[in-house]
């Protein structure tokens, strides 16, 4: 198939830009650990969710050197615990389910955003540089409480 | 090259164009009336909830309007490039296939506004509606391939009475569009058919909900591609000939439809990228194969400004852009797709962006994507339907486009620019700082970084509001055009540049492209599915609204 030489020029631009995208995106992810939250394998029940480790004890626990875990229950409509503080300079480990429907978990101002599935356990970790009030809400419709549905991270 | 459109089959486009802009215009209402209580302009009268509206909304637009408008105007083109009219069993098909549509169109509408299926358009199990509202959705899909069946068979008539001969243009992309239609809307049907409807009837259990947002996005991707094609038929088969040019290249037209029907279908992974239970591995793949459908539009935006650049410089354009004051820039069945066209740009980068694999968590689920695609589906490809209204209409009603309503159709584009402009401006700002997409009006609890979006949703709602009165204004040109003076009007279909290359036949071997779409989507999704049967943990059903 003939292909006209400006054609061609513009083409190769395009592809070449995709393809650094591309490499620049795998290299981040694979490379440098900034994967999307795709934890696999961590399945729960979803009807016995406040009777299952760790989620029947949500909240946090130091689990290193400035390093915590975070437990937490999505459910319609809020998150359990309702509450977090956490020192500033701390890197929080989520782990998080949901007790019903799938529900969101993002934290404004920051990358951490993830969806939260009945019968899936997600994960995500996030290093809180500055200090504030964190808010916490669920981005993915949930029911008529949706817009209800929040928490905050005090960093201090 | 003037024929009267067959008064038979006119009938037939005309009630689904009809239809489609009755599913717009009350769709419309329900977005214009979100905008306004998202901004805490208005609060809705005490039965109405804001999600009942959002589920409308999404489903009048996003599937009512397009795919009737879609299977409308693609008949047109049929009828119009295939032998001047359908096969009588084609447009015996055509009429099942609406009656089926309507039928589920309406009970779907009315389960909707009875509160039993506030779960928006994209199910979200294991919110569970009543078992109608899927039986409603099914039968709008079981409609529309009875539709794409009616395509296939004049399309494959006309193949066996012109043998040797390179089918239509218009032909040939109709029946891509209806292709990957037909294999996309596997994976719904699967999702709605084996796991909801039995599970919404109370036969089972339990749904495996991670199974069931893959399959709905094995659907949900290949949709909008399924809303863009048509457009780009116009773009690369109507557009020539308004302008009074030329097809640039018809075998590269015909290969960046090949191109969409293999690459638009084994990527619904990216619209997961934030979800546990499928593997950081398969999200990347389909990543690449996402990017690889950037490319059949890279080469559509050369095709179009080749054309353009072609006919201006033809009519005796200077320098480097002088082409460009030579476009009809004062006939709206030019001005409104290429308005489309233009928006298409920014839209096309955002989509990139949100493709991004780990950098969709800076937008997923805020009202950037929104934003998105509202520049995507509700102005690129809205304008150019709009577009194409302005002169199917005339055609298939033996009428005349008059000056008055040509008019009225410049300031409809610019009004629906001007509305889109304030509100998917905003959406896509509002959305970076982390504004939720898909939320009624709330400041949770005065927080502050929430009290700082609330100017953007003020001038979404202005948008909104300026957008509504540009569907009063589109209204206004359909009822005018439908009673507008009697006379010839073209369908405006482009020819080949002289000189072109002749098409390359293995363009019309169906049998090798359907197999390597099979093949990709095989690739993309067998692992993580068999996955899925695996580990996932089923869940039960909640009504949470």
């Amino acid at each position: 198939m003939h292909v006209h030489r400006l054609e061609k020029i513009w083409l190769s631009i395009g592809i070449s830009m995709l393809a650094i995208f591309l490499i620049v995106i795998a290299a981040t992810a694979f490379g440098m650990g900034m994967s999307p939250p795709s934890e696999h394998h961590h399945t729960i029940d979803p009807t016995q969710v406040t009777t299952t480790a760790p989620f029947d004890n949500p909240g946090l626990k130091q689990t290193g050197d400035n390093r915590y875990e975070a437990v937490m229950i999505a459910y319609a409509f809020g998150y359990e615990p309702t509450t977090l503080e956490v020192p500033v300079g701390a890197t929080i480990d989520f782990t998080v389910t949901s007790s019903d429907v799938v529900h969101g978990f993002q934290i404004v101002g920051t990358n951490v955003n993830m969806m939260i599935e009945p019968g899936e356990i997600s994960h995500m970790s996030y290093k809180f540089d500055k200090p504030g009030e964190y808010l916490v809400l669920c981005n993915e419709y949930c029911g008529t409480g949706h817009e209800y549905m929040k928490t905050t991270i005090v960093v201090k | 090259m003037k024929q009267p459109f067959d008064r038979s089959d006119g009938k037939l486009v005309l009630a689904h164009i009809l239809f489609a802009f009755v599913a717009l215009l009350l769709g419309g209402v329900a977005g214009m009336l979100q905008g306004t209580v998202r901004s805490g302009m208005i609060t809705l009268p005490a039965n109405i909830g804001y999600y009942e509206l959002l589920t409308a909304h999404g489903v009048l637009m996003a599937l009512i309007f397009t795919t009737y408008f879609i299977i409308g105007f693609l008949y047109s083109g049929v009828s119009h490039t295939l032998g001047g009219k359908l096969l009588p069993s084609v447009r015996r098909l055509a009429w099942i296939g609406y009656a089926t549509m309507s039928a589920g169109t309406i009970i779907g509408v009315i389960v909707i506004l009875l509160g039993k299926a506030t779960v928006l358009y994209t199910f979200y199990a294991p919110m569970k509606a009543s078992p109608w509202f899927y039986i409603a959705l099914a039968l709008v899909v079981i409609g529309s391939w009875l539709s794409g069946f009616g395509i296939f068979r004049q399309y494959m008539t006309w193949r066996k009475t012109h043998k040797g001969k390179v089918s239509p243009l218009f032909a040939y992309m109709s029946v891509v569009t209806m292709l990957l239609w037909q294999i996309a809307t596997i994976g719904v049907a699967a999702e709605v058919v084996v796991q909801l409807i039995p599970w919404s009837f109370g036969w089972v259990d339990t749904v495996n909900v991670v199974l069931s947002r893959t399959l709905f996005w094995y659907f949900g991707h290949p949709l909008v591609y399924f809303w863009l094609l048509p457009a780009y038929i116009c773009w690369y088969v109507v557009i020539p000939k308004i302008i009074g040019g030329k097809i640039f290249s018809d075998s590269l037209a015909r290969m960046s439809f090949i191109l969409f029907l293999l690459f638009s279908i084994p990527v619904g992974f990216h619209h997961q990228l934030m979800e546990p239970g499928i593997s950081g591995f398969w999200k990347y793949t389909q990543v690449v194969l996402t990017f690889m459908v950037i490319i059949p539009s890279l080469m559509t935006a050369f095709s179009l400004f080749a054309t353009f650049e072609l006919y201006g410089r033809s009519k005796g354009a200077k320098g480097l852009f002088g082409w460009f004051r030579m476009l009809p820039w004062k006939d709206v069945r030019f001005f409104a797709p290429f308005m489309g066209m233009l928006v298409f740009i920014p839209a096309g980068a955002g989509g990139i962006i949100n493709a991004s694999n780990q950098m969709n968590a800076v937008v997923h689920n805020t009202l950037w994507v929104t934003g998105h695609f509202h520049l995507t589906v509700a102005t690129s490809v809205a304008l150019t339907f709009f577009g194409i209204t302005y002169w199917l209409i005339p055609h298939i009603t033996g009428r005349v486009l008059t000056a008055r309503m040509n008019k009225l159709g410049i300031v409809q584009t610019i009004c629906w620019c001007i509305g889109m402009f304030f509100m998917s401006g905003s959406m896509h700002t509002v959305g970076l700082m982390g504004d939720p997409r898909r939320t009624a009006y709330t400041t949770y609890d005065d927080h502050p970084d929430a009290i700082l979006w609330m100017p953007y949703h003020v001038a979404m709602a202005v948008g909104g509001i300026i957008l509504f009165i540009g569907l009063l204004i589109l209204a206004y040109i359909v009822i005018g055009l439908m009673r507008a003076p009697k006379g010839e009007s073209e369908y405006p279909i482009g020819e080949t540049a002289e000189g072109a290359e002749e098409t390359p036949r293995y363009l019309e071997r169906w049998g090798i492209w359907v197999g390597i779409a099979v093949v990709l989507i095989l690739f993309a999704y067998t692992i993580p599915v068999i996955d899925m049967f695996q580990t996932t943990v089923t869940s039960p059903g909640y009504v949470t609204w």
